[in-house]
Order: C-alpha cells, then structure tokens, then sequence
C-alpha cells in the first residue's frame, strides 16, 4: 500500500450537515482558516471530540496545515481532543465558588463518579472537568453539566444532581 | 432612582421581548443617534464622563475617538463587544445579557453608528448558554423589523451583528486577544501600539468595549452628557452594576449609582455577613484587585478613591474574604486560575505565575522560608510592573498577592 492512500484512509470524512454549517460560517469571513475555531466547534458537536482524523479532514476543508488547526484547537479548553463521555460535568473552582465550598464538592464528584479530574467513568456516561469561574458567583457554588447550570450545589443535591442531569440527555438522545 | 440598565430587569430573570423593550422606551436611543451626526453622538458620549465597565476604566469618548474617521483607508470598521465575562468573583454582565439583550444591541448600533463601523460581532463566552439563545432571537427580530442590516430604520446606515461564542479560556477577555481569536487564532494578545482603534480585527480600525460600558450607550444619546453626570453620586458618572460574593447573607448585583459607599453595598443590600462570619478583607473589583480591609468600608466605589486606597474599582463585583477563611490559601487559589490562564507567550507570566503558586503551595504547607518571602515580593515587584509583560493579566494576578 503506498503512502498516500494509507493516509487518505486515516482522514474520516467531514458530514454534508457540518459542512453547510462551516461553509456558511465562512461565507461572511475573509477566509477559510479565519473559521477555524467555529468549524472545531461544529465538528465536535456532532462527534463529541476532534479526533485526529476530524481534524486532518477539518484542515482539508479549512485549506491550512493540520498542525496549525491543531495549534488553534488545542489552545481552547473547551475543544476536547480526546475522547470524553455522553455528559461533560464542568465544576467551577474559582475564588469565589472555592470560598463557599467546591473542594468539597470536587471530592464528592471524584468519589461518586470514581473519576479523576477530567477523567471520564467505565460506562462513558460522565466526564469531569474542574474548569475556572463560571460567573454566576453569587449562587456559588456551581456546576454545568452540559449546557445547564445548577446553582447553591449542596453536598446532599448532588448525587442526585448527576443522576437527574444525565437521565435527562438520555432521553434527550432517545427521544 | 433611575436606573436605565435595569429597568428591564426581573425578579424572576425572563427575557425581554422586543415589542417589551420597545415599550418601556427601547430604541429611542437609536432613533435620536440615527437623526444626528457621529461627530455629535461621539461629543456627547465624550462629555458624559462614560469610562469603560469592564475594568480598566478607560474613558469611552476618548477611546472612540482614535477612530479614523475620515475615508484615507477604506474598508471595513469593526465594534466588538466583549461579552467574554470570566474574572472571577465577577458576573454582572451575565445579568445584563439574559434579562435585557435588546439593551445591548441597542447600544452597540449607537456606539458602531458612531464610529461608522458597517460589521459588529457580540464575542461571548461558550458557557452563557441562556445568553446565547435570547441574544440570536434578539437580533432575529431586529433583522426582521429593520432595525439591523441594510437602511437601518430608513437612515441609509448598515450594519451587521454576528454573535460568535468562543471555546474558552480567560485571556480572550483581552480586547487583542480576542480579536486573535475571532480571527481562528490562539488568543495570544498582540503588542500595542498600533492599538486596536487604528489596526485591530484583519488590520482594520475596531473598538472593543463590554457589555455593560455599551449598554449606557444609547441611554446617554438619548438623555444627555449632564444627565449621566448627574446619576454618580461622587466624580464619576452614571450608575454601575455592583456586585457581592462570598459568605454574606444576599450575593448578588445591584445597579447603583458611581460613588456608592462601600458599605452600602455590603451591608445594605447584600444583607452582611452571614451568621458567624466576620469581614476580614476583599477585593473590591474582581480577582486581579488587591485587597482592602474594614478600615475601607466607607470608602466610595469610585475609580479614583480605590485606587487611592491601593486597589483597583474593576468590574465592581466584590469578593468577601471572611474570619474563617484562609487569605494565603484565597490568593493560591487566585493564582492557579492566573497561572493555567496564562497564554504561554511571554516568559515573566509563563513562568513567573506557576512559580509563585509553587512557593505560596510552601507557605500553606509550613515549609517557606524567609528566601521564598523576598522571592515573593521580587515577583510581585517584576511582574507586578505594568509593562515587563506582553499583557495586564500576570500584573493583574499580582495584585491580591501585594
């Protein structure tokens, strides 16, 4: 097998519904790489995260090197180039959240999850990200489990909390 | 008392529509700066003594009017808000853009008539989900009603809004880092000059302001330079939304007028301290001020007066550190955030920070010495300096440190 077609097969192909979304981000830009931020996050909201192969094809499209986009995606906290679960758990660990509590909470969620920060659990159904302030500092302490945001997280809410939000997705998914 | 930025704001934090907002005076603003000239929009923003909210300050007029406003360079002119809100203890603008979004278009067609600029891009951060949502049905509606795009409201003036959510990270707050990003790039930020009002986005003249300096916009357009004057109770003008965090018994914000006591704030409307807590300090502005203590309490939230005081007004948004808490383990928490938010680009903040949270890491652990005390002043002098760093965020992360 010659060199070229090992490569093309490692490339996965971008959708048609991604690219209608990055082409029409591009149509009001002054050029292709200039969408590059905005074409990781479509790419990873189909996908979950940027693989290496979305991103070889994602530079393709893009007409830049696939080290230059990686440069740029590996920048941004929130573009996952690894793997990670069906709910991302985001936990503010900034001053103010810190001073009412999430230290606590953060070994509370390590312990119930049995994960590690930014650790993902065996049945790929939570990933943990400890990630900086999330102003809403006045319902300190907070949590994002996806797009949601839970205010006032009490030690006794939260079990519950992972549970209720990750149920919710599911049957956002099924439904 | 009048407060313009929160008329539209409810308890129960819905959004307000567009037919609301215009009822309740919405666009009345637009219309008087749309039937005047921007060189008479942008003395009136200059009288009114508008500084820029998002916490450096810096007098609105003035800054708008580097703008070049004649036609030697055609091209495009660029307004951006800054809706990348992420210093901590701080989450005003949050308020701002959930309850009211139409207050923020309005302002940002009347400061982009006013600079002529024809393309407009509202950055926010990625977790303002909720925002995110009101802000693109707000600026549906304004696209379908004519109050966006071509001959806004038969005046002959353009402009597009293009809401663009980032990916994170804390240094996008940084009006050139931003701009780095909104062009695909990482958000390392640019040296100045040339400042953005002459080259910023693709080169071209940009202004980027906060949400919040550009949601008074219209609203001094509309009632006048004196009027705004009039709102501050001390030598800054207008009302500012002010904000407590931490063990008091009501967190939250609360616009109020420029000058308003310190203590006010804390015990008035944030309820005091929480039953068993006392005050033992705060950071009047957001996590890049430095600490003030009880004997400050009377102190007005004022620009000049804080910094007299040896902090720094910033965002307004306070934190408490209280008896229970520890202020070492408070400015190691404050530091880590500073030290993973620094791009990487220059060696003093790359470096600097993440050592002087390994030291502090020594100081809460009882292993400092008196060497690693003067280590720490040496970082707080070095990288404390405005000007021995590629940008304001190692200086800023020094500041609860000194």
């Amino acid at each position: 097998m010659s060199e070229v077609s090992v490569s093309t097969a490692l490339i996965s192909p971008l959708s048609q519904q991604e690219l209608d979304e990055i082409d029409h981000e591009i149509s009001h830009a002054p050029s292709r790489p200039a969408v590059a931020i905005d074409a990781l996050k479509i790419v990873q909201k189909y996908r979950g995260w940027v693989s290496d192969e979305s991103l070889a094809a994602l530079a393709r499209h893009l007409e830049m090197s696939a080290s230059e986009l990686d440069s740029v995606a590996t920048f941004y906290n929130h573009i996952y180039r690894k793997p990670v679960g069906d709910n991302i758990v985001l936990l503010c660990n900034s001053v103010s959240c810190w001073v009412m509590g999430c230290g606590g909470l953060q070994r509370q969620i390590e312990d119930v999850l049995q994960v590690p920060p930014g650790g993902t659990t065996a049945d790929n159904q939570c990933t943990f990200i400890p990630v900086p302030c999330l102003g809403a500092c006045d319902k300190a302490p907070v949590l994002m489990v996806n797009e949601t945001l839970y205010e006032n997280v009490a030690p006794d809410d939260l079990e519950g909390l992972l549970v209720d939000a990750s149920t919710k997705s599911q049957e956002g998914r099924d439904g | 008392m009048d407060r313009p930025l929160t008329r539209n704001v409810r308890p129960d934090r819905s959004p307000t529509g567009f037919d609301a907002y215009e009822a309740n005076g919405g666009y009345r603003g637009l219309r008087q700066a749309l039937s005047q000239s921007p060189a008479d929009c942008l003395q009136v923003i200059k009288d009114s003594n508008l500084r820029g909210r998002g916490g450096a300050g810096f007098p609105t007029g003035m800054k708008w009017s580097f703008v070049p406003m004649d036609n030697t360079s055609p091209g495009h002119k660029y307004l951006i808000c800054n809706a990348d809100e992420m210093e901590p203890g701080t989450f005003k603008d949050r308020l701002l853009l959930e309850c009211d979004p139409h207050q923020l278009i309005e302002g940002m067609i009347v400061a982009a008539y006013t600079i002529q600029a024809d393309i407009a891009y509202i950055f926010i951060r990625a977790e303002y989900h909720v925002a995110q949502e009101r802000l693109k049905e707000a600026i549906e509606a304004c696209y379908a009603k004519g109050y966006l795009g071509k001959d806004i409201l038969g005046s002959g003036y353009n402009l597009d809004i293009y809401l663009h959510g980032s990916a994170g990270r804390y240094i996008c707050g940084e009006e050139t880092a931003l701009i780095n990003s909104l062009e695909g790039k990482r958000a390392n930020p640019r040296a100045k000059p040339p400042f953005p009002q002459v080259s910023g986005l693709w080169g071209r003249p940009t202004i980027v302001n906060n949400v919040e300096t550009l949601c008074n916009v219209h609203h001094i357009i509309e009632r006048g330079a004196d009027w705004f004057k009039s709102l501050g109770m001390g030598e800054d003008a207008g009302t500012k939304m002010f904000g407590v965090s931490g063990r008091v018994n009501n967190p939250g914000c609360w616009e109020l007028p420029m000058g308003t006591p310190i203590r006010e704030i804390l015990e008035v409307h944030a309820g005091g301290m929480q039953e068993g807590y006392q005050l033992k300090g705060f950071l009047p502005g957001g996590g890049s001020t430095d600490f003030l203590t009880p004997e400050h309490l009377d102190l007005p939230m004022e620009y000049g007066a804080i910094g007299k005081a040896g902090s720094r007004m910033g965002t307004g948004t306070m934190i408490i550190l209280d008896d229970k808490t520890c202020a070492v383990a408070m400015v190691k928490n404050l530091i880590d955030f500073f030290a993973q938010e620094s791009c990487g680009f220059c060696t003093p903040c790359r470096e600097g920070l993440p050592w002087s949270a390994q030291v502090l890491g020594d100081v809460l652990g009882g292993r400092a010495t008196d060497a690693d005390m003067n280590t720490l002043q040496r970082q707080v002098k070095f990288i404390g300096a405005i000007g021995n760093t590629h940008c304001a965020l190692a200086p800023g992360a020094m500041e609860p440190l000194n």
